[in-house]
């Protein structure tokens, strides 16, 4: 997993609420055995037509916000699906950082394991990081996690919090799996006293 | 967070999670044991990938139990194979995997595939006070069981395979109570759409819901699992119900279920797991079950629920950002405001997922359907939700009722419920599903979606349009 510091990037405003994961991803891309490639269709059914073409109001779509690293959207984010299709295809559109003010649980945790920051802010901050973004590519916004501060282009500060083990994860890029493997003896001990105590399970 | 020190009053919730705590970290960070791990196709290569790039295996193989669902062909030429195949690559790895890595594995052309969900607890590896996970949002069904399950992504699969543990913080407390006894024709479906529109697709972000009251006491097993398995369509990640008589009666019996003596201390330990009457609960809501009238939802999120004898609301009756949705919900549902719910015309009828794709379900349908048939115009199709659902309804009769109706009988899997298969919805094309997700696309590119009961779907079929069931029971019986 890529650690993640400090970003500073042009910032797409998605103002919906409630964005789910099916229209991060939409299920005919759930069919890949891999995790990388899902880019190119990351919004699909907001992005192209059903010919396959470009849709030019979208906000992606606009010169302006081609290549956003960070989105900035309406409330209850990632709801739905728990796909972590959805991560990965943000991750490989390039996008590193979602902010809003409340997101779905499951996306929220998948986030972390692919080194995607997402943040919750007040409903103020929120708005004026939409308005920020609106501005497109000649604002730039940025994020610096150790920090824990996001900066618009016009320097206004806001300060977010962040689990800090997870905080810690990210800066290092830290993979979950190994750091558990590691208490394997905790674990062993568990399943021994749950063989006693449950022992139909 | 609630307070879980010895002795002090606990939900079910917290009950169930200190029994699970392998090590907890000072900043609340627990590993938690998890005793069941559901695996489909969609979700878990990526992560058997992960396995294989480390060299790492699965730790508890007996615990993980594998299926395929989502991508599997209903209709009754299976055996032929896939013809999609991305899909067929799909579940073909799930072959693979589940047989090099050694775990339980019920393949497409078992009888006792199914929808994950449903095979399950059909099979009896849920069981009350367990931890169960799956790479997929609707596990919230097994909290029926009184069992703490909740939906996981795939890098957490291939955590939860390599450690059987998941890194997790502890969540919220939230009760949701359904006093008194429903009306006649309200289902355990119309409740958890009820319970929706109530608080919100976000309603229950961060918390996981305990479901009690009278009204959800009374329901069957059945109904259980269809009021869990919408908890996350109210934003929880994990929904439970306490488990009783009614859970024990169920569970007995099963191929997985533990016996004799280990049955009796099973029980034993099961008739503890109930929140104490004086626990903390960080957010409470109450409905009065006589309150609730058949529902339908009527856009793009299932939080657009409204009672059957409703009209479609207009965006200026939102506020905030829910009125720009709600205008986007309309046009993509091709809906005018004010327009009488019972006056919305149906071109397809969906019957099945691991919302409302078990016998009671099918039952509950069959019976609206029984010497009826489906409008001129109109298609319809039933999915059961397993093999053995599907066995079992052709033993009481239920294919011949609804294949007499107009339906098509097919063989169990997700099917239409997400269309990854085949089975979608054309562009435009409006349906009355049993499903739990309206969402954009949803269906089919372009299909509408509205949710709703059994019931509800099936007599919708036969009218044509949508329809108050308690009405067209009392006209046309
Ligand atoms: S039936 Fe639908 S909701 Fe249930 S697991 Fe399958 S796709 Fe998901």
């Amino acid at each position: 997993m890529d650690k993640f510091t400090t970003l500073t990037g042009i910032a797409a405003p998605m103002p919906l609420v409630n964005i789910d994961t099916d229209m991060i991803i939409p299920k005919q891309f759930l069919k890949t055995i891999k995790r990388s490639g899902l880019g190119v269709n990351l919004f699909d059914e907001l992005r192209y037509d059903r010919e396959g073409n470009e849709i030019p109001d979208f906000v992606l779509n606009q010169p302006a916000w081609r290549d956003a690293q960070i989105l900035v959207a309406g409330d209850n984010f990632g709801c739905g699906s728990s796909r972590e299709h959805a991560p990965w295809a943000l991750l490989d559109f390039g996008i590193r950082c979602v902010i809003s003010t409340s997101f779905a649980d499951i996306f929220f945790n998948n986030c972390f394991k692919n080194g995607i920051l997402p943040i919750t802010l007040p409903q103020e901050a929120v708005d004026a990081l939409m308005e920020d973004a609106r501005k497109g590519a000649n604002a730039r916004m940025t994020v610096d996690l150790e920090n824990q501060t996001v900066s618009s282009s016009d320097g206004q500060e806001f300060h977010f919090d962040i689990d800090p083990f997870r905080k810690h994860c990210l800066l290092n890029g830290l993979d979950d799996i190994g750091l558990t493997m590691e208490k394997a003896p905790a674990i062993d001990r568990f399943e021994t006293q749950m063989a006693q105590a449950r022992p139909w399970i | 967070m609630t307070n879980t020190t010895a002795g002090a009053p606990r939900t079910l919730y917290d009950k169930i999670w200190d029994a699970h705590v392998v090590e907890r970290q000072e900043d609340g960070t627990c590993l938690l044991y998890i005793d069941r791990h559901l695996v489909h196709e969609v979700t878990s290569p990526q992560a058997f990938e992960g396995l294989r790039m480390t060299g790492r295996k699965v730790r508890a193989p007996e615990r993980t139990i594998a299926v395929p669902d989502h991508n599997v062909p209903t209709t009754w030429d299976r055996e032929k194979g896939i013809d999609n195949e991305e899909s067929r690559i799909q579940v073909e790895a799930l072959d693979r995997n589940a047989r090099e890595f050694g775990v339980n594995y019920y393949p497409v052309n078992d009888i006792r595939q199914g929808i994950v969900h449903i095979v399950g607890p059909e099979q009896g590896w849920t069981l009350p006070g367990m931890t169960v996970v799956c790479g997929d949002s609707h596990t919230a069904t097994h909290g029926a069981f009184g069992a703490l399950a909740h939906g996981i992504g795939t890098s957490e699969v291939e955590h939860v395979l390599a450690t059987q543990t998941l890194i997790q913080k502890k969540s919220k407390n939230m009760k949701v109570e359904v006093t008194g006894r429903l009306a006649p024709g309200v289902t355990a479906k119309d409740v958890v759409l009820a319970i929706i529109g109530e608080t919100g697709t976000a309603g229950g972000t961060g918390h996981v819901i305990e479901y009690c009251g009278e009204a959800i006491r009374n329901l069957s097993m059945e109904g259980r699992m269809t009021i869990c398995n919408m908890a996350i369509e109210g934003g929880a990640r994990a929904g439970l119900i306490a488990p009783d008589e009614t859970t024990f009666a169920y569970v007995n019996g099963r191929p997985h279920a533990p016996k004799g003596a280990q049955w009796e201390a099973a029980v034993s330990w099961w008739r503890t797991l109930y929140s104490d009457p004086d626990a903390h609960w960080d957010k409470v809501v109450t409905l009065r079950g006589e309150d609730i009238a058949p529902t339908v939802t009527w856009g793009t999120s299932p939080e657009d629920a409204l009672p059957i004898t409703a009209t479609v609301p207009a965006p200026e009756d939102f506020t905030g950002g829910k009125v720009e949705a709600a205008r986007r919900s309309l046009e993509y549902m091709g809906l005018a405001a004010g327009t009488k719910l019972t006056d919305i015309a149906i071109d397809a009828v969906f019957i099945g997922s691991c919302t409302n794709g078990r016998i009671e379900d099918l039952r509950a349908a069959a019976e609206v359907l029984r010497g009826r048939r489906l409008a001129e115009g109109v298609r319809g199709m039933v999915v059961p939700g397993s093999g053995l659902v599907r066995a079992q309804a052709e033993e009481e009769g239920l294919d011949t009722i609804f294949k007499e109706a107009g339906f098509e009988w097919r063989l169990a899997g997700c099917s239409m419920c997400l269309g990854m298969n085949p089975d979608q919805l054309a562009p435009g094309e409006r349906c009355a599903a049993t499903s739990n997700r309206n969402f954009e696309g949803r269906q089919g590119y372009k299909g509408r979606t509205h949710l709703m009961s059994p019931a509800m779907a099936a007599a919708a079929g036969v009218a044509g349009h949508l329809v108050d069931i308690r009405e067209f029971a009392a006209v046309t019986a």
